[in-house]
């Protein structure tokens, strides 16, 4: 489950002497063996890279060109256009920004409240862990997809309010992640072991502690991006996410698939991204798990 | 266990509690009412209306109102459907959203689990690595795009479905097979998650050093274990699959309760909301707990405590 791999290099030799092998050098060997996640991370890097510098050099994702309407990919307009003229690749581009925004912010602000209470939980314990955690299990309950739809129609379409929403629905998972660790990690043998060398509370805690609960963390970011970004697109499907004259993969999607009986390439392309930055954002998480040897919530 | 399911019987009822008044106040307070959107309403029939439906009342007395009205198992009348209750209308809706969710679950089951326990027995061959990435290509390709291209390929291209409607019965294969292709993915890769950790076990080799079958060992044995996460993954996913899923039921048109759920929110439908929102939480409340019973059942080193 964790690998105190701190340890052993220590026990056997003074990690002066010999570099030894670090976690997380041991976890970066793993991970570029795994070809699939290897991939994975190389294809995020392209369109993360497509999407924020794309925009500068590629036509403009909002001028119209109500004369041409939607044509079929061509050399002019390698993914075709909307029906108002608009180039789709350079659509796709923009839209993409703001999709992984919303991945990146959303998943922070889960990110952010959920190791704090997890770690407050975990390292109080007693009375203030029930108590937390009880709150965590009665939210679990609480039909969350339901509450950000409530949310979005009521107080309007706000970008800020779809990443505070969003957030507040991911954040429990990590708390309990993170909880848990610091729980079985304040108990674990290579803590004691490194008590009983003497080291100070710091390094325990730098050292061995820290690394050991920052795996599931990575790891538990990783796959809750595309958790979150499914979120967003299912949101901009229904017409509660992001509005015009902003753009998300979910909207284009969206208007894709009204169109489709017409224009495939409308509902095909800004799909295919879609579906092929969830695809590597998973194979990625799934490669870090192994690599980091973390056993998440998730299976 | 009489006592375990009892407790947490009990417990559903703050639960239920805490989102019924958060749902209730969460509505009341936000901009626009039921009535806002009609144009050619007086100042007097606005009054009218309200009275009618209580709404001018005050606040605690429509909540407190509101929950008597609850325990009796009367969810009110719509807002929005003249002369119509909530619980016409989910009774109206429900059996179509059981229906899609029951045959989606099917399909989830079938495929997921066949899939999952295939990739987990031949681990590392060419078999698990087909059995996986169509696994995750299921996840990674959301519902609101791999309903659409099922709509453009098999309705539109081929011609052999009809691309919406809920009308007769090849109409209800290809939103089945669209929810039914996510969860399966999901299954299948909780399933060899589950089978791949079983199959390490002592207890494993312990049976197959008895003799028995290489299929007695994997259905008899490491199944049983094997299923853990896949039962509680089931809960909560039965629960937004029974209460029918708002983006398969407005692609293909279907008149579930999914879709009225998202209307209601629109119109403002202060009662549907609340209706469609304690139905869905009821569900998974009490799945939750039926997870916990089936867990206990499965793996005979939990305890109910």
């Amino acid at each position: 489950m964790l690998t105190p791999t701190t340890l052993p290099a220590a026990a056997v030799a003074p990690a002066q002497l010999e570099p030894g092998h670090s976690l997380w050098g041991d976890a970066w060997r793993r991970l570029r063996k795994n070809r699939l996640a290897v991939a994975g991370g190389a294809v995020l890097l392209t369109l993360g890279f497509l999407c924020a510098f794309g925009p500068l050099f590629s036509q403009s994702y909002q001028e119209q060109n109500l004369d041409l309407g939607a044509v079929a990919p061509s050399a002019a307009h390698w993914l075709g256009t909307d029906t108002l003229g608009r180039d789709l690749f350079a659509r796709i581009l923009y839209g993409g920004r703001i999709s992984i925004m919303v991945g990146l912010v959303a998943t922070f602000v889960a990110l952010a409240i959920g190791v704090v209470y997890g770690a407050v939980a975990g390292f109080f314990g007693g009375n203030t862990d029930r108590v937390m955690m009880r709150i965590v299990d009665i939210m679990y309950a609480l039909p969350f997809t339901i509450f950000v739809i409530l949310l979005m129609v009521f107080f309007g379409r706000n970008i800020v309010l779809l990443f505070v929403a969003i957030g507040a629905v991911e954040w429990l998972t990590m708390a309990r992640i993170v909880r848990g660790q610091i729980l079985s990690i304040k108990k674990m043998e290579f803590i004691e072991a490194a008590r009983s060398l003497g080291f100070g509370k710091r390094r325990i805690i730098f050292r061995h502690m820290i690394p050991n609960v920052l795996g599931p963390i990575i790891v538990y970011t990783t796959l809750t991006i595309p958790a979150v970004m499914l979120l967003e697109a299912f949101l901009s499907f229904l017409g509660l996410g992001v509005q015009p004259p902003m753009s998300s993969w979910g909207v284009l999607i969206k208007d894709g698939a009204e169109k489709m009986e017409e224009f495939w390439w409308l509902l095909v392309f800004p799909g295919t991204a879609f579906s092929l930055t969830l695809f590597s954002l998973n194979f990625l998480g799934d490669g870090l798990r192994d690599a980091l040897d973390v056993r998440s919530a998730k299976d | 266990m009489f006592r375990f399911v009892l407790r947490r019987l009990l417990e559903m009822i703050p639960v239920l509690w805490i989102i019924v008044t958060a749902t209730f106040f969460m509505i009341r307070f936000v901009p626009g009412g039921p009535f806002t959107a009609e144009k050619a309403v007086t100042p007097e029939v606005l009054r009218n209306l309200e009275a009618h439906y209580g709404l001018d009342r005050p606040l605690h007395r429509q909540y407190l109102d509101y929950l008597g009205n609850l325990l009796h198992g009367d969810l009110g009348p719509s807002f929005k459907y003249a002369n119509r209750t909530v619980n016409e209308i989910i009774a109206d809706k429900l059996p179509t959203s059981l229906e899609l969710g029951l045959l989606s679950l099917a399909i989830a089951l079938t495929f997921g689990l066949t899939l999952g326990v295939l990739a987990a027995v031949r681990r590392n061959t060419w078999l698990d690595y087909l059995c996986s990435s169509v696994a995750m290509t299921g996840i990674s390709v959301p519902t609101f795009v791999l309903g659409p291209l099922l709509v453009l390929f098999f309705a539109i291209h081929l011609g052999w479905f009809n691309a919406s409607g809920w009308y007769v019965a090849t109409d209800r294969v290809l939103p089945a097979a669209t929810l039914g292709c996510v969860y399966a993915a999901y299954v299948a890769r909780l399933t060899r998650g589950g089978m791949l950790e079983i199959l390490g076990q002592d207890f494993i080799r312990t049976a197959r050093a008895k003799g028995a079958s290489e299929a007695r060992v994997i259905f008899r044995h490491a199944l049983r274990g094997g299923l853990l996460p896949v039962v509680s993954f089931l809960g909560p996913a039965v629960a937004g699959i029974l209460t029918g899923s708002f983006v398969i039921e407005t692609i293909f048109q279907i008149p579930g309760l999914g879709r009225e759920f998202v209307n209601s929110a629109f119109n403002r439908d202060y009662t549907l909301v609340m209706g469609t929102v304690i139905l869905y939480a009821a569900l998974i409340v009490t799945l939750n707990l039926v997870v916990d019973v089936v867990q206990v059942w499965l793996n005979p080193k939990l305890k109910f405590d």
